[in-house]
């Protein structure tokens, strides 16, 4: 079986190496997936005849440490696809194993600093409207968060081995892992202010 | 794709990513009332959204194909919202809205 083309060179009629056309093509349809939660918000706000604002319901200090985590670790990630086009694989997994970290610290103040303590509250999905919003949007983000911690977690470890011998196709898998993770950070963007500010 | 020889602005871009969200929040808090919190709240996470999509996601000197691609599904997410918001006030003649 021959191995997969353009994983580094562009194809001439793209003019991009196959993996990256591949990732914006996936995050189109994130685009569409989100896209469609999001007008589910605006549709059952608008329908609402009560709508709580969301900072009686929830913690926007909690909700606002959480924003500079993942822009924290956003900075984390694209530096450490700086580091490896400066051949530095030493720094990359450093910069690799702070995003990983930041990824992991979002996911346990949202699991114990939000979730349970609601649960513990009996605030559930089923009570309002904006709860079954709140933890759909929130949950299904948090879902994204734990995918892009198994990935980079995989090129801080045994993935890191392709360095060795194609560190170009390694260099542009990193970029890859870092458009993804990026767009996560663009979801919570938008996240954080319609749910706990608005 | 940028040059990683600029690295430094990925900094300053994640410092007023963090600025703009103290700015979020302490909108927030002024209660200017909700049409101009909801106007500046989704203001700002545009704005913070375009800075996350150009530099850190390198589209300010991205290929075409990239560009058309996205370009592609802003219009059928605008299509998308359109038709589902346009859904809202396609109620029969007679019937009334039910909370």
């Amino acid at each position: 079986m021959g191995a997969i083309p353009y994983t580094v060179e562009p194809r001439e009629d793209t003019g991009l190496y196959n993996g990256k056309l591949g990732i914006w093509l996936f995050l189109a349809s994130e685009v569409m997936l989100f896209g469609a939660l999001f007008a589910t918000y605006v549709i059952l706000r608008l329908g609402a005849l009560q709508w709580p604002m969301g900072d009686t319901l929830l913690s926007v200090p909690i909700g606002a440490f959480n924003t500079v985590v993942l822009i924290t670790s956003s900075v984390t990630m694209v530096f450490s696809w700086v580091s490896l086009k400066e051949k530095r694989l030493g720094k990359y997994r450093v910069y690799m194993g702070l995003t990983i970290l930041l990824a992991i610290l979002f996911f346990l103040v949202k699991l114990f600093l939000e979730y349970i303590p609601k649960f513990g509250h009996h605030h559930y999905p089923s009570e309002s409207t904006f709860l079954a919003i709140y933890f759909v949007l929130t949950g299904v983000h948090a879902l994204h968060v734990l995918g892009g911690v198994v990935v980079n977690a995989y090129f801080w470890g045994p993935g890191a081995k392709m360095w060795q011998h194609e560190p170009e196709r390694f260099t542009n898998r990193i970029e890859i892992a870092g458009l993804y993770w990026h767009f996560v950070d663009l979801i919570w963007i938008f996240l954080f202010p319609i749910l706990y500010l608005l | 794709m940028t040059s990683h020889t600029g690295s430094k602005k990925y900094i300053w871009v994640g410092l007023t990513l963090l600025l703009l969200t103290a700015v979020t929040v302490a909108v927030s808090r002024l209660h200017v009332g909700f049409a101009l919190a909801v106007f500046v709240a989704l203001l700002i996470a545009v704005f913070k959204g375009s800075l996350v999509a150009s530099f850190f996601m390198h589209l300010i000197a991205e290929k075409k194909m990239i560009v058309i691609l996205l370009l592609s599904t802003g219009f059928l997410f605008i299509v998308m919202m359109a038709l589902i918001l346009a859904g809202r006030f396609d109620v029969y003649v007679g019937l009334t809205h039910v909370p």
